[in-house]
């Protein structure tokens, strides 16, 4: 299993391996779940209730369906991790922040310090999403 | 004109540091070229086949003076002293140094200029109608609309890694002068029969290898809803559009498959739920940017009268200037398309005596058309005379808007690496061989693309032209019947392809054709439209060509 690189929480990790959405349906004890580019996030919604850690595989990194994913999910109100595995790399961490990721576990270790100073390069966002940050709209128009 | 706040700065400043670093960690190795490419291609920079090729987002097409000066201070400086002007409103530089592009995009954000997302599978930047602001038939000035999009769609963390490239026009006249339903999403602004502001929604349109004329899939979005609905658009798309075969990855394809109603059945169902995510910019925002777009301080009880009587000027005046919405006005479209010239391409010297017209005589402002052209927006027609005088000598008069002179291209085989066949020498054929008879022709709309991707139109061209690649030979197929306006049509093949010399000849006999069946007041495309391609395709094949 590869290493969590970057964590955003204080909550104590899950420790249960992440099972296929397919198998989640089945296991109804399962706690953690792994999300396919080609799967639904919205068949999750009636179990965030027992779910954890929900990872979003990103197979190669131009494949943008997990930021998708990512967001429908925090958009329902899913609080636990969301983790995002694979092809994960500096420049798409911000954009993976922004989308709802809270911990990040790249296939090939990212320098630490290109990270950081990617995560923290952009000081404003132009459009809302579920990270909370205002919009330069919002801070325009004093609703921030 | 908007001017960027604080904010906007921001926003661009923080990009030149980010591409500075992402240049740097390139060029020590760190990142490797199949890393760097999505990044650099998000900044415009592309890999060409003799350099890297830079290009500069122009949003809505529209320019001050200032950013024309440093348009043209940057084909000096970093270039070969020219630029060339795309069909999307914007200008790349064909010759860079990666090492260079770091200091042109800080020298871009001097004059609030970037090359974000003009390219890359992202939301590219945004088209709208050249002549907002200034044309009478307009429901409102499409702009703010337009830059409402601009700033949504700006690092757009959801939709940076989409299928395929993403291209939006907004217009607000029902004469289209943006080939609106030829983008992936298409937006008109109109008033519904209450007086409110709305905007109908088209998606799914597109060039490329399989053309498809957008459908409307929701009449009216509340003017506050714009952006959400945008969003349940590209949501959708992002999910469910094809990631198996980059030829089939455009949303066309999407709404094709899905068809029309079961891929509205779930935008519809996106926008429900968006609609409770608070994502839509307030009012407030969209009458902010507004005020920017209010009209210049035109001068009224001015005379409408121009004197005629330099036979060379009244050509031009037939030609390239437009009828104002303001009494003693004038829209003045400066032609990029001179006989034997590259299509598109201005000088450093051009770009800053087109800056300094603008300063003079156009409230400071110039418009980048999808046809290649620069406009003048707001000029008196007192003024007309002094402006053509000075175009003239700077060889940027010349008189064929909308003729067959005014050759759509794109940059082909002589820079683009995708492309099968040349382009420009085509174009240049051409406008060699109708030389001294557009005017006889009259309106012609004439487009060229070196590929099957399409970036020179030639699906909507009344005459399009197609360069593929027949056995290692460039062969030229011809088309007929395309349209980008409110009456958009596609172009129809006429048959097998020619080599570079025999697509002269065939667009020779194909107006050939035209000009003995014509009847009074039609266009070319309106014969072609009459008489079928019959006789065209038996002109253009005759064994014994004329």
């Amino acid at each position: 299993m590869v290493e969590t690189q970057l964590r955003f929480r204080d909550d104590e990790p899950a420790g249960d391996p992440a099972v296929t959405v397919d198998s989640f349906g089945e296991q109804t004890n399962a706690a953690a779940v792994r999300i396919e580019p080609g799967d639904d996030a919205r068949v999750l919604l009636p179990h965030l209730d027992r779910i954890t850690l929900v990872e979003v595989n990103f197979p190669v990194f131009g494949d943008g369906r997990g930021y998708s994913a990512a967001r429908i999910l925090r958009e329902a109100g899913y609080a636990g991790e969301l983790r995002a595995v694979g092809d994960v790399l500096i420049d798409q961490l911000a954009f993976l922040r922004r989308c709802g990721f809270d911990s990040f576990a790249p296939d090939q270790p990212l320098n630490a310090a290109d990270a950081e100073a990617a995560l923290a390069r952009y000081p404003e966002v132009y459009s809302p999403t579920v990270d909370g940050r205002a919009p330069i709209w919002a801070k325009r128009h004093g609703l921030a | 004109m908007y001017q960027y706040d604080s904010h906007d700065q921001a926003m661009v400043d923080a990009r030149v540091a980010e591409f500075r670093d992402q240049v740097r960690r390139r060029l020590d190795g760190s990142l490797a070229e199949e890393q760097f490419r999505p990044l650099r291609l998000m900044n415009g920079l592309y890999l060409q086949l003799h350099a890297y090729m830079l290009r500069v987002a122009v949003p809505y097409g529209t320019l001050s003076s200032a950013q024309m000066t440093m348009l043209g201070d940057i084909a000096d400086k970093y270039d070969r002293g020219y630029g060339h002007f795309t069909t999307r409103q914007n200008i790349q530089y064909n010759w860079i140094k990666l090492e260079e592009a770091p200091d042109i995009l800080a020298d871009l954000a001097k004059v609030e200029m970037h090359a974000i997302q003009t390219s890359g599978n992202c939301i590219r930047n945004t088209t709208s109608d050249q002549y907002a602001g200034a044309i009478a038939d307009e429901v409102v000035d499409p702009r703010p609309y337009a830059e409402l999009i601009r700033q949504w769609s700006t690092f757009h963390p959801e939709f940076s890694f989409l299928p395929r490239k993403f291209k939006m026009a907004v217009i607000a006249s029902e004469t289209d002068r943006a080939a609106m339903r030829l983008h992936d999403i298409g937006i008109q602004i109109l008033r519904n029969d209450k007086g409110q502001l709305g905007a109908a929604f088209y998606v799914g349109g597109g060039m490329g290898r399989t053309p498809m004329i957008a459908p409307c899939i929701n009449p009216f979005v509340p003017i506050d809803q714009m952006i959400t609905y945008s969003e349940a658009c590209l949501r959708v798309y992002n999910r469910y559009g094809r990631r198996d075969n980059k030829y089939k990855a455009r949303i066309k394809i999407l709404v094709h498959e899905l068809g029309k109603d079961e891929y509205t059945r779930q935008v519809e169902a996106e926008f429900a739920h968006l609609l409770t995510q608070g994502i839509e910019p307030p009012l407030a925002e969209l009458e902010r940017i507004k005020a920017q777009f209010t009209d210049p301080a035109f001068a009224t009880g001015l005379s409408d009268a121009v004197d005629r009587s330099d036979p060379d000027f009244a050509v031009w005046l037939d030609n390239n200037v437009q009828v104002h919405k303001q009494p003693g006005y004038a829209i003045v479209t400066i032609s990029l398309k001179p006989v034997g010239g590259i299509p598109g391409d201005a000088s450093g010297d051009q770009m800053r005596l087109m800056a300094q017209l603008a300063r003079a005589y156009s409230f400071d402002e110039l418009r980048v058309t999808h046809a290649q052209n620069i406009v003048l927006p707001h000029v008196r027609k007192a003024d007309l005379y002094t402006v053509w005088q000075q175009l003239e000598e700077a060889g940027l008069g010349t008189p064929n808007l909308d003729k067959i002179g005014d050759i759509i291209a794109c940059p082909g085989l002589d820079y683009c690496s995708l492309a099968n066949a040349r382009s420009i020498p085509v174009a240049q054929k051409i406008s060699e061989r109708f030389a001294g008879r557009e005017q006889e022709i009259g309106e012609l709309k004439l487009k060229i693309s070196g590929c099957i991707n399409a970036c020179g139109h030639h699906h909507a061209g009344h005459i399009g032209i197609l360069g593929v690649d027949r056995k290692g030979v460039e062969n030229y197929q011809l088309l007929l019947g395309g349209s980008e306006g409110a009456d958009t049509s596609l172009g129809t093949i006429t048959g097998p392809g020619f080599n570079e010399e025999g697509i002269v000849d065939a667009v020779e006999k194909a107006t050939s054709v035209y000009l003995a069946n014509r009847h009074a007041g039609e266009r070319f495309l309106d014969t072609y439209r009459r008489i079928g391609m019959a006789p065209f395709k038996d002109a253009i094949y005759a064994k014994d060509a004329v």
